[in-house]
């Protein structure tokens, strides 16, 4: 028993070591990143390079601002994200009527919804762009927003949420002379509170990083978001590495801190999915 | 009046969602569908009277273009070699980490899973410069070893492997998490009885936890098989397809037709024989499980 104890802890610091290894690659890019958007230009052409900053400078932040449009970017990014909360109400409205009430057909609208998770992007990507063209929506916020709005699987997973609600509360509330509209607001959302949580925060990653559809639709700059505004940052000072180091930084850092603080959501969120 | 509103409910409740996955889902294949018949550019674009039927020729044509033969074989590059190394690293991890069971080990599983959220564009940026020839910094350590400058992202084959090691790099979090999801439904009887019947962890590890994350596995081969068959960022950010066409993947042959060139009834039709492939191979997948399953019967 003792030698198979000492066998157990050994075992144990070994893969404590393995994992210690891989991690510090899984975080490698992180810590240069940052490193490297505090130096100067001038540093960061230095061979061989210095990990420690030699002196620490936010120039590179500011220059983001200065020279580059990185505020509109910013703003679009933001408008994107908040357009995407009204989606996710979108979405929780579609699961709760699959969930709870039966209507005529149903479940076949339920399986093409379905359906829809199947299809790759590529195959849509150049009709949305010509349906969207005929309806004069190239080049504007709208264009941008409305093909990633709802999704299939927020819908089968709130669906799967709300069907777990019970009825009796349901009714209790439509004896009680309650809307369905009502019911909705009053009693389904702040039930479905964990899964609102995880969705939320997915809808806020998707969004803050969406690039395809902000880089298909928008050939101005004043609707560029700030994926997209550094993809062409980097076509436009591909040497400038200590600006494309700030500019990431600045995308990265939030999508990070926002991760750390909600992320025993994001990870029970895989069992709510049931996954398991 | 009640019975009135509670039967029109459910419709309002789902229309505007169903309305919009119709919009820029549905419709949509018809429309690829049909235009992937057509010689729609942007003169077509313009005035729909220029759009002219042209029957097949979009896939006589695309099927001997030599750029869209050379995307198929990168992808089959990519798929052939990402997807066994995403589910090999993310299983293993998450064998490792649930091996822990303590603190330290919780905290492993959030430095495995951040780089599966962040932006694709930044990633891609940073590990550009990472992966920079004089100045990066991999070959600045590969230096520090003696090893000779690797051309990561200038050598037509080292390209194509820097992209995987990116990708990899990006797929190992959310896989893991779906492999530690499944392993703690694994009931702990089964090892107990396992290690009473004197069963060393490795035969454990192949005899019980490996038949059990079936399904997991499953999930994580079709989803990681049809991520990698639609990879486009990294080769889009980071290379724009080069050296030569030899990191241009399907869907950037796609992407490119369609929105550089504004070919996209020529797009379409690669659009449609992508997704034909991504059918035939999710077919194929179930058919694999279906026999399994049958066996282990």
């Amino acid at each position: 028993m003792n030698t198979s104890l000492k066998q157990t802890r050994t075992s144990k610091w070994i893969v404590g070591i393995i994992l210690t290894v891989g991690g510090f690659f899984m975080v490698l890019p992180f810590i240069w990143m940052i490193l490297s958007s505090l130096k100067t230009d001038a540093e960061i052409m230095q061979f061989p390079p210095t990990i420690w900053p030699q002196e620490f400078t936010l120039a590179n932040f500011k220059e983001l601002f200065l020279a580059f449009n990185f505020a509109v970017y910013l703003k679009n990014t933001l408008i994107i994200v908040l357009c995407s909360f009204g989606g996710l109400i979108l979405n929780a409205m579609a699961g709760y009527g699959f969930a709870k009430y039966n209507f005529k057909g149903k479940n076949i609208l339920f399986y093409l919804v379905l359906a829809t998770m199947m299809i790759p992007g590529q195959v849509t990507m150049i009709p949305v762009y010509l349906i969207l063209n005929a309806m004069g929506l190239t080049n504007t916020m709208a264009g941008i927003v409305l093909p990633g709005l709802v999704g299939a699987f927020a819908i089968f997973l709130f669906r799967q949420f709300m069907s777990t609600i019970s009825n009796e509360l349901l009714e209790a509330a439509r004896l009680d002379g309650a809307s369905e509209w009502k019911i909705f607001w009053k009693i389904i959302m702040p039930v479905s509170r964990p899964v609102i949580a995880v969705q939320g925060i997915l809808t806020f990653i998707g969004a803050w990083n969406s690039f395809l559809w902000p880089l298909i639709m928008a050939n101005d700059e004043k609707y560029y978001t700030l994926s997209v505004g550094l993809q062409l940052l980097k076509g436009q000072y591909a040497s400038n590495y200590a600006l494309q180091m700030a500019g990431s930084t600045f995308m990265i850092i939030p999508i990070i801190i926002v991760f750390m603080i909600f992320q025993k959501y994001i990870l029970q969120g895989f069992n709510v999915s049931g996954l398991k | 009046m009640r019975n009135f509103t509670s039967k029109r409910a459910p419709y309002l409740f789902i229309s505007p969602a169903l309305l919009l996955l119709m919009l820029f889902s549905l419709i949509p294949i018809v429309v690829a569908f049909f235009i992937s018949f057509t010689d729609i550019s942007l003169v077509g674009l313009a005035d729909w009277s220029q759009i002219n039927f042209v029957g097949l020729s979009n896939y006589k044509e695309i099927l001997t273009d030599p750029v869209f033969l050379k995307s198929i074989g990168n992808t089959l590059f990519y798929v052939v070699i990402g997807v066994p190394l995403v589910i090999a690293c993310s299983l293993g991890i998450a064998v490792m980490i649930n091996f822990g069971e303590n603190k330290i080990f919780q905290f492993f599983r959030l430095i495995f899973y951040t780089p599966s959220i962040t932006n694709v564009v930044a990633v891609a940026v940073v590990w550009s410069y990472l992966y920079n020839p004089s100045f990066g910094f991999l070959n600045y350590l590969l230096s520090l070893i003696n090893v000779s400058p690797v051309p990561w992202l200038q050598d037509p084959t080292m390209a194509k492997i820097s992209l995987i090691i990116l990708a990899l790099w990006r797929a190992i979090g959310t896989n893991m998490i779906i492999f530690l999801a499944a392993l703690q439904g694994i009931p702990k009887e089964y090892y107990e009885a396992a290690s009473l019947d004197g069963a060393n962890r490795r035969q454990q590890l192949f005899q019980i936890t490996i038949p059990m994350l079936k399904f997991a596995t499953f999930f994580v081969t079709i989803t990681t098989m049809i991520g990698w068959l639609q990879f486009f960022e990294e080769p889009f950010i980071m290379t724009n397809g080069g050296p030569l066409d030899s990191t241009t993947s399907v869907a950037l042959f796609i992407y490119r037709n369609g929105f550089q060139f504004s070919k996209f009834g020529y797009a379409a039709a690669g659009s449609f024989i992508l997704f034909i492939a991504i059918i035939i191979v999710t077919l194929i997948q179930f058919r694999i499980q279906r026999k399994s399953d049958e066996e282990s019967i």
